[in-house]
């Protein structure tokens, strides 16, 4: 695998829209092809060279190529967007899209990210080692189609609205969320180790949610069927087990209804 | 204005009968002429394909129910808001693109007319800011009649000379073309829930049937002697079985003859025909009735028709069949968007994938296709997308290539999942006619502008008609053979002249043209009766002062006005 460097050299006025920032666009280029790809600033075009200093090489191909960002990337968009294989490693903080519609790879953040991260998901792994906005893994404003496959992972807290209309795949925070976490949820399976505040699971259709520490508000439509012992991403422990949303509809398969699933820790 | 010669292109104009033959088009003052001086311009056009501009005759391009369409979907436009260089604005949306958007792609593909094709009276205002900021292409709109409180009050006393100076009337407050009739009934009947699924349902409260709809309609429309016919989206639209439906409406216009000083000669148009032509009694056995359907409409000579094809696409679908998007999304749970328009009519939209691998789309792709190949009159046939109901104006290239090429078609249909399914429930595998340029410029250039009453100035290449100019990197004795090819010649002219300007060149929008906005003023007698009703229904219903109903001409700066006299 070929490692290349990006090297933030100056601050965007506003925000950098770094569209092309993935192994999927950058196999195969020089440094200096790479410096000489566009970025956008508001409706302006610039060149990637203009914000960062690059060098190394890449692989042949997405798979074999290693991206390295350094410097202040608080205010760089769409970073990791859109990749399907190679990896990423951004060694900053990161404004919003950052791992969006991600098909494959490896992208880890050794930052924040802002909201509207890893959306429409579809496969790969992506770690957050810090904190995340809210929309984290849901689907993009006015889309019915969120995070479908993969592993999301967050060291930190969310925001709300994680996991919204949520398909598929695996997400993961280790701290603590805010309102609405799975709102909509059509499948996938949502671990929180950390506490939520209220409606969690709301208009949930399939899915699986695990809360490990405490919800500020159950939803109403939830209900109790059981204690079950699970082991959930290496913790063994009995929880509760919740079937729900009962005000949504529910697709039925051999004559059953299938209901989503709400675990919480006893 | 500059004077331009375009020479040595193949001109396939219908207008004169030429078949690809080598000819030069002479163009001054925003006409075509019989010659110009030596000081004109030369465009060479060896080796291309030259037509008039397109017109599409039903389109969904602006108003209240396209931007609703705009607001509730951001994520139509979310990938492709970046500005290209040159003098165009930003360009968002696939389906439902922005007006500026709208107007350069169709200026790319050579489209020089396009009909809005249903108009709430009550928003004509907004139908006409949006038309106004659509740049290039002209534009119209039909306003819609076929659940209007007055017309199916009208009509049920067999009022015909009502209707029609009421009708009059809503053209000119709403600077409207024509008449426009979605779902006769089920719209209104949609207010109290119910639909009118066949043309003898009755209509709750008011007790009219659609047929009773259509035909008198239809009277109107030639009491009147308007320049487009009666415009209808028939009743059932989208349900397996509705063909019977659709022939039952078709015929009420047997033994109708045109009136009108515009060429035209039809008496009902019939939209999107694809919808309307399903067999088979639920989704698990639909089936094409696409040739029963032509069969009949073929030899009905004051019929014409456009095909809504299917193009395989993420849409945006609406309408002012309300009732249909409600059950369209209780099929896919997607969002849905209502609304109900006072005493008029409503509206519905509602996402929605077209997907290879669901055999209804497939099927439904094929009888698109079906309609067009087996239309013995490309006069009376056009092609639309019912735009974007069955896709997008901008897949009109890709759909010229599945009409023009028996081979593209065929691989598309044989990489269907269930291509053998498709087949034995459809006609298109056994059809091997490919369309010509001929009859591709019938069916978007001369044949629209006929039933458009537009054949005057638009369709063709004659001297004096509109120097509306499309010219493809086409050579008609090297006619492209895989389908990419043959959609990129079609999707970026290499010269679109608009009113004798270059808009387009190399596919680059270089011109912002000169737009017109038509509609139709038509004379009537005086009526007291219906000056009286209409007083009456502003201040007992509507939620707006009569007062408040016109369009301004300052909505509408750039009017182009046809002007018929029915007072005679």
């Amino acid at each position: 695998m070929e490692t290349i460097t990006l090297t933030v050299k100056k601050a965007p006025e506003l925000y950098l829209e770094c569209e092309n920032f993935n192994p999927d666009t950058f196999a195969g280029k020089t440094a200096e092809q790479i410096a000489n790809m566009p970025v956008y600033q508001g409706k302006e075009m610039s060149t990637v060279g203009e914000y960062f200093t690059v060098s190394g090489s890449t692989g042949a191909t997405a798979a074999e190529t290693k991206i390295v960002i350094n410097g202040d990337c608080t205010k760089m968009k769409y970073i990791g967007a859109k990749m399907t294989a190679g990896e990423m490693l951004v060694n900053s903080s990161c404004d919003m899209y950052t791992g969006s519609w991600m098909k494959g790879g490896k992208l880890t953040v050794n930052g924040d990210v802002h909201s509207f991260c890893g959306l429409a998901m579809k496969g790969g792994e992506f770690t957050i080692n810090g904190n995340a906005g809210n929309y984290l893994g849901a689907a993009y404003r006015g889309d019915w189609r969120g995070m479908s496959g993969g592993v999301l992972r967050v060291k930190g807290n969310a925001g709300s609205d994680v996991a919204s209309w949520m398909t598929g795949g695996t997400l993961i925070v280790e701290g603590d969320v805010d309102i609405h976490l799975g709102t909509h949820m059509e499948g996938g399976k949502i671990i929180l180790k950390g506490n939520a505040n209220r409606r969690v699971g709301g208009q949930l259709v399939k899915g699986e949610i695990y809360v490990f520490g405490t919800m500020n508000v159950m939803m109403p439509g939830y209900k109790p069927v059981g204690v079950v012992e699970l082991e959930v991403d290496g913790t063994k422990a009995k929880f509760t087990d919740y079937i729900g949303d009962l005000g949504e509809r529910h697709p039925k398969k051999k004559g059953e209804t299938v209901y989503g699933h709400l675990y919480t820790k006893n | 204005m500059s004077e331009y010669i375009i020479k040595n292109g193949h001109v396939f104009d219908p207008v004169q009968g030429i078949k690809g033959d080598k000819k030069d088009i002479a163009v001054k003052d925003g006409k075509i002429v019989e010659k110009v001086g030596s000081s004109a311009k030369t465009i060479d056009a060896k080796g291309k394909t030259v037509m008039a501009g397109a017109l599409d005759i039903h389109s969904h391009v602006a108003g209240p129910k396209v931007n609703a369409g705009r607001w509730y979907r951001p994520e139509d436009k979310h990938f492709d808001s970046h500005k290209k260089p040159g003098i165009t604005r930003i360009e968002g949306g696939k389906s439902i693109p922005t007006v500026f958007k709208t107007g350069y792609e169709y200026a790319r593909m050579g489209f020089g007319f396009v009909m809005e094709a249903a108009m709430p009276p009550m928003y004509a205002r907004h139908v006409h800011e949006e038309i106004h900021d659509t740049p290039i292409i002209d534009e119209a709109a039909l306003p819609v009649f076929g659940n209007n409180w007055f017309i199916l009050e009208y009509l049920k006393n067999q009022e015909i000379e009502n209707a029609a100076a009421y009708i009059a009337w809503i053209l000119r407050q709403t600077k409207g073309y024509g008449i426009k009739c979605v779902n006769p009934g089920g719209t209104e009947a949609w207010a109290w829930g119910l639909n009118c699924l066949t043309i003898h349902d009755p209509v709750p409260y008011f007790d009219i049937t659609p047929a009773e709809i259509v035909t008198g309609l239809i009277k109107a429309n030639e009491y009147l002697g308007l320049p487009h016919s009666m415009h209808v989206h028939q009743n059932d639209l989208g349900n397996p079985g509705n063909y019977t439906v659709t022939l039952d409406t078709l015929k009420l216009a047997e033994g109708m003859k045109p009136k009108n000083n515009f060429g035209r000669e039809q008496v009902l148009h019939s939209t999107h025909l694809q919808f309307h032509s399903y067999g088979g009694d639920s989704f698990a056995n639909i089936c094409s009735k696409s040739k029963e359907v032509m069969d009949y409409f073929n030899k009905n000579k004051n019929l014409t028709m456009d095909t809504g094809n299917v193009t395989m696409d993420e849409t945006t679908t609406m309408t002012a069949d309300g009732p249909f998007e409600h059950h369209l999304h209780a099929l896919n749970h997607l969002k849905w968007f209502n609304v109900d328009v006072e005493l008029e009519t409503g509206a519905g939209v509602v996402p929605y994938i077209y997907s290879p691998n669901v055999t209804v789309n497939c099927i439904q792709w094929a009888i698109g296709l079906e309609l067009a190949l087996f239309s013995k009159d490309p006069m009376r046939c056009y092609i639309t997308t019912d735009h974007p109901n069955a896709g997008p104006f901008t897949r009109y290239p890709r759909v010229y290539s599945w009409l023009m090429s028996k081979k593209v078609r065929d691989e598309f249909l044989h990489s269907f999942k269930t291509a053998d399914k498709v087949i034995d429930a459809t006609y298109i595998a056994e059809i091997d006619r490919e369309l010509s340029l001929y009859e591709l410029a019938q069916m978007t250039r001369a044949g629209p502008a006929m039933a458009l009453g537009l054949r005057k100035d638009y369709g063709g290449l004659a001297p004096g008609m509109n120097a509306d100019i499309a010219i493809y990197n086409i050579d008609p004795d090297k006619f492209p053979s895989t389908g990419p090819e043959i959609e990129k010649a079609f999707a970026n002219v290499a010269y679109f002249f608009k009113d004798g300007k270059i808009c387009v060149e190399d596919g680059k929008v270089v011109d912002m043209g000169h737009k017109h906005t038509f509609w139709v003023d038509v004379k009537v007698p005086e009526n007291k009766q219906v000056i009286h009703d209409i007083r009456e229904k502003f201040l007992k219903y509507y939620s707006l002062n009569e007062g408040n109903y016109p369009v301004p001409e300052s909505y509408a700066p750039h009017q182009h006005i046809i002007a018929v006299d029915a007072v005679q």
